[in-house]
């Protein structure tokens, strides 16, 4: 099988895969298979292609697309809702943080 | 303080987060006048919030809020006492900075009423991912209370009385981008209370053993921990005539029994031919009571833990809003680049489930009709970007 991949090209986990191959010692099939999974979990989180492209975003953007638009309101408004319920937090609707700051 | 509880808000509010963790909120000032009538209570007050960018890294925000409250709240009629007046002033100091894709958060909040206490420390951090499709956030809270009583003759405080309560909260978001037109953000949050958490003026009801008929008063036991969880859900859609639609639930669970559900849908339509974008919402809330709590106990010493909040008890609620904004100096006046002034209107309905209105002297206790009252809730600002 290692015959038939080739170790042209640019692609870093090819040349990788046949530098280890190479190798001559033992235990090189676990090294192998360790590498593997390592490297197909860094290209994961490196090769993500956003599926939205940012020229796309042009409506997201718009700001009636905001959860937040007013922040001044919008801290008044949770203000007047927990004073009368018993339920408190999580009404953080811009971006899903700290609601804090 | 009072017959409202306000502390325990200030780590789940304060100045609000920023939008993206990549970039920083825009340069801003709001003005806001809030009003809020219903139920005997009017509570009013100003609202200034001030945000500044520098070196394209660093963004600096304050905010002055305050409320004057005038109340003669059920609450307070049942109690015997007469119509109350007192203030409350709350300062926010905020500080993010920006570091690549990641935000990082500081901020204090001091408030003061002249019975309570209350200082919050938060931070924060935020991370872009996914090329911008996903911002993740944490964020942790501090706070530390202190709990004073007023003589109910005279209207000084009480030197024999202060009590602490320290608070905890943790939060965890996504924010997610599903398509071109669909936005999505994700909402964990925690809090711990730790300390005096009674309203040290408000009262349970139990049987009169002396006759069954009529009820008697006694102050309220709490349990001295409180922990909640909440988890809030919302979805922001963009419709192809511009305009937005948004719908969000919250569910919430704690230790003291109380659970809610939280639904809400909005929709947002700017105006083609006048600068103008109005909205409307409408959003429902239920919630089953507390364990411990009860409209009308047997006897005075019934369980350990006895209250009679009506925030604790089973209820309902239903806010109608409609707002408009409208946008002014579009193209720039001298340093502003542009402006809007807006208004919002929130009828509050609240209906409940096992909490009776006790003024009724008149009738059998456990036998008066139940509370419900309406809320009138108004806000007009301007908000300026420089």
């Amino acid at each position: 099988m290692s015959d038939e991949v080739s170790c042209a090209g640019r692609n870093s986990f090819r040349q990788a895969w046949c530098r280890v191959k190479t190798r001559p010692t033992a235990g090189r099939d676990t090294t192998l298979v360790a590498l593997f999974a390592v490297l197909t979990l860094l290209s994961a989180c490196g090769n993500i292609e956003p599926w939205v492209k940012p020229y796309e975003r042009q409506a997201l953007a718009d700001p009636i697309m905001s959860f937040d638009p007013n922040p001044v309101s919008s801290a008044y408004t949770d203000h007047v809702f927990e004073a009368r319920e018993g339920a408190r937090g999580a009404l953080g609707g811009s971006g899903g943080g700290c609601g804090c700051n | 303080m009072r017959f409202a509880h306000f502390s325990a808000l200030l780590l789940a509010i304060g100045l609000p987060l920023t939008a993206s963790a990549g970039v920083l909120p825009e340069d801003r000032a709001d003005l806001l006048g809030h009003r809020y009538e219903g139920g005997g209570v009017t509570i009013q007050g100003p609202s200034l919030l001030i945000r500044k960018t520098l070196a394209e890294k660093y963004s600096f925000s304050a905010n002055y809020y305050m409320d004057y409250v005038t109340s003669a709240s059920i609450d307070v009629q049942v109690s015997g006492a007469s119509q109350y007046k007192e203030e409350r002033t709350q300062y926010s100091l905020g500080f993010d900075y920006l570091r690549g894709k990641t935000t990082y958060s500081l901020g204090y909040t001091h408030s003061k009423e002249n019975d309570y206490l209350a200082k919050t420390l938060s931070f924060g951090i935020s991370q872009d991912l996914f090329g911008d499709l996903t911002t993740i956030s944490m964020g942790f809270s501090k706070g530390d209370d202190t709990v004073m009583r007023r003589d109910t003759v005279g209207g000084g405080i009480d030197p024999t009385f202060k009590e602490d309560v320290d608070r905890w909260s943790y939060r965890v978001g996504v924010s997610q981008i599903l398509t071109k037109s669909l936005v999505t953000s994700l909402n964990l949050e925690v809090i711990t209370d730790e300390g005096y958490l009674n309203n040290p003026y408000r009262s349970f009801r139990y049987i009169d053993p002396d006759n069954n008929n009529q009820y008697k008063l006694a102050t309220e036991k709490y349990p001295h921990t409180h922990t909640s969880n909440a988890v809030g859900l919302s979805a922001r859609y963009f419709l192809p005539y511009r305009a937005a639609i948004e719908g969000g639930y919250r569910f919430y669970t704690d230790t003291w029994g109380v659970g809610g559900n939280t639904y809400n849908l909005g929709y947002v339509h700017p105006l083609k031919i006048l600068p103008l974008t109005l909205e409307a919402s409408v959003r429902y809330y239920e919630q089953k009571h507390a364990d411990f709590y009860a409209d009308l106990f047997p006897r005075i010493d019934f369980q350990n833990f006895m209250g009679r909040d009506k925030e604790l008890s089973a209820f309902n609620s239903k806010t109608f809003r409609v707002g408009a904004s409208y946008d002014f100096a579009k193209s720039g006046w001298k340093f502003i680049k542009k402006g809007s002034l807006n208004f919002y209107y929130d009828l509050m309905q609240f209906e409940y489930d096992d909490f009776r209105d006790a003024r009724r002297t008149d009738l059998i206790a456990g036998t008066e009709p139940l509370y419900a009252f309406d809320a009138n809730v108004f806000q007009l600002f301007v908000s300026i970007w420089f």
